[in-house]
């Protein structure tokens, strides 16, 4: 029997790894990656509360947030092409125009 | 023989939302007829559009509808709100054409996109359901991406709709974790039940997990309205993105985010006051004090007003820290007036661009009061009523902002406030002083001013000086607006 507690730490674990994907990596691509590892550890925890408190809201948040995930991918890709097609990189070092 | 009970979804709780998305989409099915030289029409169509809109928010004022089970609730906060995006929405698309038409990049997937973010942001205003409200956002985010990165073959806006994309979509990760905490201390997701849940089982103060599930909520909230410290992608995305989007995105968004900050905040944590209001009164002075500091060091407009636009969300953060009647209609007559002068301001920066030469920096503004009067009187308006300076509306607003502050009793809070606009009126006379003071070094030959801009710089400019000087009617109406 696994406990809701080591659910919700699990999930902890990939949002934290998550983030710290997002401020280290360097390549648009990986940080999108990490973004999605952080939207499904919170899908894990929507998850794991939905089972404990025997309620299925949580569950149907599911649905939509990977809905929301996959649009937010097709956009995403989209605008990686576009800058890829004018500066054949996707690192982020390289989005370097807009500077104060 | 059984029948099936139908939900109850009431649909005159998502009239303005149906009627936008419907003339989104049969604009989209259009826009492959249009010959590209005149995609204008699918603005005006969508103008219309948003007129019909508006006249139904009109309709449904005062008689509250709840739909779809409660998830969403169209009340006088939600058609207030649902004002000021339409207004936001139609001025931008009045800029649009022109700018577009200039950069080479006329294409009209502009105004179905336009009208799906304002889409998304009315069900963030009416939500009731974390789930409907996260929804709305999402509606909204992905529309804007796309939108910032609109000029495909300019670097620039490349650049901005990738910043605006992938900080986004990290903002939404914590969002959406502060929602799941709060689902599972709770066990609902409709607002109204979290509230009661809360007070019924005093959770406040003792739960740890609904705690750490507000501040990760607000965190979320705090990027959409560009609050500090979480506002880094604001100057680069409204520099980089399309002139006319950048306005939109500076009003629109922002507007959206307070309404659902304050939905949630108000409505399903009231218990959590104490926490919240400490945390927020921190977020505004700093969002103030970044906001006004870096504005003063900018040379470019865009930026300028990208942080000028930071520092406004901190003085609105003052009106939702006092969370009384005043502050909270401040508020709302605080983002209106903020849509009129802000989109005001961004239509003049348009017309003073030319192709590939966007002159956006401030010594560009030489002279360009002798070499045409008439709009630099209306920026100079505008930039009056951005630095609060009477009778324009932006005055009224922080009026009451601030006074609704020392009503509730912060009145550090009012005083920092009232410090940081005072600093502010010096990066805004700034671009007076060039407009008025300095030799003409450009002719200013180029400038055009279309038929739509005009309109647009008159409605704006009766937006702003109208409030400001007989403020009666539209506070009257905010009054009423306001969720407590």
């Amino acid at each position: 029997m696994v406990s809701l507690h080591s659910y919700l730490i699990l999930s902890a674990i990939l949002f934290s790894i998550g983030t710290i994907g997002v401020l280290t990596r360097r390549n648009a691509i990986v940080i999108f990656m990490c973004v999605e590892l952080m939207l499904n550890a919170v899908n894990l925890t929507f998850v794991a509360f939905s089972r404990y408190l025997g309620n299925v809201d949580g569950q149907i948040f599911v649905f939509f947030v990977m809905t929301v995930a996959a649009c937010e991918a097709a956009v995403g890709l989209a605008l990686m092409i576009a800058f890829f097609k004018n500066k054949e990189s996707i690192d982020v070092e390289d989005v370097n125009l807009l500077k104060w | 023989m059984e029948t099936i009970a139908m939900p109850a979804i009431n649909f005159a709780a998502i009239m303005p939302e149906t009627i936008l998305s419907v003339i989104a989409m049969a604009l989209l099915l259009i826009n492959v007829f249009v010959p590209s030289e005149q995609k204008a029409y699918l603005g005006y169509l969508s103008l219309i559009g948003i007129v019909v809109t508006f006249f139904t928010v009109i309709g449904g004022w005062g008689t509250p509808q709840e739909g779809f089970n409660g998830s969403v609730m169209q009340d006088n906060f939600a058609l207030f709100f649902k004002g000021i995006f339409l207004v936001s929405a139609a001025l931008s698309i009045l800029i649009s054409d022109q700018y577009m038409k200039r950069e080479e990049c006329n294409h009209g997937e502009l105004y179905p996109l336009i009208l799906l973010a304002t889409c998304g942001m009315m069900l963030m205003a009416s939500g009731t359901d974390l789930m409907t409200i996260f929804l709305g956002l999402e509606l909204l985010s992905v529309s804007l991406y796309v939108l910032a990165g609109f000029q495909r073959d300019s670097l620039k806006s490349n650049e901005a709709g990738l910043k605006y994309f992938l900080l986004g979509a990290f903002s939404t990760g914590f969002l959406l974790y502060g929602m799941a905490l709060i689902y599972g201390a709770t066990g609902t997701t409709r607002i109204a039940a979290i509230a009661s849940y809360v007070a019924q089982n005093s959770l406040a103060g003792s739960n740890l997990m609904l705690l750490i599930g507000m501040v990760l909520m607000a965190v979320g909230f705090s990027f959409k309205i560009a609050a500090a410290p979480f506002h880094m992608w604001t100057p680069d995305v409204y520099e980089g993105a399309p002139t006319p989007m950048t306005a939109f995105m500076s009003v629109g968004p922002k507007a959206a985010g307070f309404a659902a900050f304050v939905r949630v905040f108000v409505i399903a944590l009231p218990t959590l006051r104490a926490d919240w209001a400490d945390l927020l009164w921190v977020l505004a002075v700093l969002t103030m004090t970044v906001g006004n500091i870096t504005a003063l060091y900018q040379k470019n407009i865009k930026r300028m007003l990208a942080y000028s636009s930071i520092a406004h969300a901190g003085y609105v953060l003052v009106g939702f820290v006092a969370g009384n009647a005043v502050g909270t209609a401040g508020i709302m007559f605080y983002m209106l007036s903020y849509a009129f002068m802000n989109i005001g301001a961004f239509a003049i920066i348009v017309l003073v661009g030319k192709k590939g030469e966007p002159n956006n920096n401030v010594e560009d503004y030489a002279g360009f009061g002798f070499k045409h009067p008439l709009l630099a009187v209306c920026m100079s308006i505008f930039l009056f009523s951005l630095a609060g300076i009477p009778p324009a509306a932006g005055f009224i607003g922080k009026f009451y902002l601030f006074s609704g502050a020392i009503q509730a009793g912060y009145i550090w809070l009012a005083i920092i406030g009232v410090l940081n606009s005072a600093a502010s009126v010096y990066y805004y006379l700034r671009v007076m002083v060039f407009m008025y003071m300095k030799d003409p070094v450009e002719e200013f030959d180029w400038l055009k001013v279309s038929p739509a801009i005009a309109l647009c710089l008159i409605i704006a400019v009766a937006g702003v000086l109208i409030p400001g000087i007989v403020p009666g009617y539209l506070l009257e109406l905010a009054q009423k607006a306001v969720l407590l």
